[in-house]
């Protein structure tokens, strides 16, 4: 086994669901989608977010867009215009979500996307 | 094959790009997406504080409409938007005129209402219906008194309807945000009420292109990989009579559409991806396949449907307090630290005045505000210091105000930032999703001629 962060192998979007979030992390492959699958336990995403997740974690999968969809209760102060905090609508929470560091076999490499990009070993951006 | 397009993801989103949609490439339909939960609560407001009754609805739309109308006119593109808001009669008037001032005589423009239930409430409740609050069940009369909007997401059939009774130009108020798309589809098809797999991709259709560039560039993961953000193409769904259809943009726009920027949009705001619930269907997100066809085209098919609910949701908002936010940049060396003896400082002068509140917040804007413990890496060269409060009380709530500028000259060194004025409490305003039988909304349908 060897770690990696999860924008290498997937990306996301966030957005508000009440006064909680829903991330949508999506898998580049179909094994980094059995990776995700296992490693990404509603557990782990509570632990990962600590204290910006006050309530309990969902988790739901949608195989065919390789997609875990995790709905993060109690996240946004209140939300909406009720909320004091500065990401009041989640919209950074996948970004958040993304810096989570699993397990994977050590056999297994996500597909380069693009230039560089999710591929290499930095993030966000591309190494020039 | 019909061309339908969304040129407006929320009100305050970009006004060029609905009329870049009109101008850039070929459009059968541009749909508009004005409204979100806190935009009725605003537009309610504005429409109590107007003697004359003529406010309540997104004033963007109708000077966007004085704009694309010679194009309206010469292509006999369709315009399909909640722009009504919680006052569509007046919305109704004032694109009516603006047709007229721009000589469009004869052009028919409908109206679809019947979505505000305010005056109507305490009847509803009377007959039986409490209105509970649908996350944690408590009955609407523990905050009747404070209601500001009321509003039942509709049907997108009533849009079909005044599209089939020839309007151009069609607003509504609360129609649900992927109804825009839905109801021109109905029209051009013919779609029946239980062609619940069709309104299922009529439904994944709206919900891709309803937040405008985000599925063609906009908070795309791999932001590197966008070219052209001063020029962002707008999506542009084509849909054929089975309800499959392709995502795309305009030739020569930024941006971009592969099955990852599409993938992304679907699962923005996503609940239980087997049950996207609206008015017309219940969609199943998790029969939809992608696949790309082609430079900036994706492909949606198989998209199933299951029928629709006997309830309809009910977005109500109620005042639920005041609140006001301050910051202040601290530079550094030591940002984080100065920051921290700065705001115990204000929130230790407010106690001896003798002030609490319902809820305060501290925030160090550049050391995690966002990510907490997640975020990365060292000492910043300086962080922004946001403090709020939140409590019943206003005049509470604007003593706070008064509290942050003191701190550039009574607080640890190289504090600044202090600009625009004092914070003032403004209304905090709560939403209560609640669901009402079908049967007690009726739509209101009206096509006028210019």
């Amino acid at each position: 086994m060897k770690q990696m962060r999860l924008y290498r192998m997937a990306h996301a979007r966030s957005g508000d669901k009440g006064d909680g979030s829903n991330v949508g992390l999506i898998a580049y492959d179909e094994r980094g989608y059995e990776i995700i699958s296992r490693e990404v336990t509603v557990e782990r995403v509570k632990a990962h977010f600590g204290g910006l997740v006050k309530g309990h974690v969902d988790r739901y999968e949608v195989p065919n867009l390789r997609a875990l969809n995790f709905i993060l209760h109690d996240s946004l102060g209140g939300g909406g215009s009720a909320s004091l905090i500065t990401d009041a609508q989640g919209k950074t929470h996948g970004m958040a979500m993304l810096l989570m560091e699993i397990d994977v076999p050590d056999d297994y490499e996500p597909p380069g996307v693009g230039t560089g990009g999710a591929g290499s070993a930095e993030y966000p951006g591309p190494s020039r | 094959m019909i061309r339908i397009a969304n040129g407006q993801g929320f009100w305050g989103d970009s006004v060029d790009a609905p009329v870049r949609l009109m101008r850039e490439g070929p459009l059968d339909v541009l749909t508009l997406d004005y409204l979100a939960e806190v935009t009725m609560s605003i537009m309610q407001k504005l429409k109590r504080r107007d003697p004359a009754g003529k406010s309540g609805y997104a004033t963007d739309f109708v000077e966007l409409i004085r704009t694309i109308l010679p194009d309206l006119r010469e292509k006999g593109t369709r315009v399909v938007a909640n722009a009504g808001g919680v006052n569509p009669r007046a919305c109704l008037a004032a694109v009516s005129q603006v047709a007229r001032d721009g000589g469009a005589a004869g052009m028919k423009i409908g109206m679809v209402a019947g979505d505000d239930i305010l005056d109507r409430l305490d009847r509803i409740m009377a007959e039986g219906v409490p209105l509970s609050n649908m996350d944690d069940g408590r009955p609407l009369s523990e905050i009747r008194e404070k209601v500001v909007s009321a509003n039942v997401y509709m049907s997108a059939f009533p849009i079909a309807e005044a599209l089939n009774l020839g309007a151009q130009i069609v607003l509504t108020g609360r129609s649900t945000d992927p109804g825009l798309v839905v109801g021109p589809l109905i029209h051009r098809y013919g779609w029946n009420r239980d062609d619940w797999d069709r309104l299922a991709a009529g439904t994944v259709a709206g919900h891709i292109i309803e937040c405008g560039a985000q599925c063609t560039g906009g908070n795309f993961s791999r932001w590197w990989e966008v070219e052209g953000w001063d020029h962002l193409g707008y999506p542009i769904v084509e849909v054929e009579p089975d309800g499959s259809f392709v995502v795309t943009k305009h030739a020569g726009t930024g941006g971009l559409v592969t099955v990852d920027t599409v993938a992304e949009q679907l699962c923005y705001e996503m609940g239980d991806p087997c049950s996207y619930v609206t008015p017309d269907v219940i969609a199943d997100f998790g029969s939809i396949q992608l696949g790309q066809q082609g430079v900036d085209r994706v492909g949606v098919s198989g998209v199933k449907g299951r029928p629709r609910t006997d309830s309809l949701k009910v977005s109500i908002s109620y005042l639920a307090g005041y609140s006001a936010i301050g910051q202040l940049t601290i530079s550094g060396p030591q940002p984080i630290e100065k920051a921290k003896v700065a705001a115990a400082a204000l929130w230790g002068r407010l106690r001896r005045a003798g002030l609490e509140y319902a809820e305060t917040h501290t925030e160090l804007v550049g050391a995690g505000a966002c990510h907490g413990r997640i975020a990365q890496g060292g000492s910043p060269a300086e962080v922004v210091l946001r403090l709020g409060v939140k409590d019943p009380d206003q005049k509470k709530v604007d003593r706070f105000g008064k509290e942050i500028a003191p701190l550039v000259t009574t607080g640890p060194p190289g504090v600044t930032g202090f600009a625009g004025g004092r914070p003032r409490a403004n209304e905090v305003i709560a939403f209560w999703p609640a669901l009402i039988p079908r049967e007690m909304v009726k739509a209101e349908v009206r096509v006028e001629s210019v």
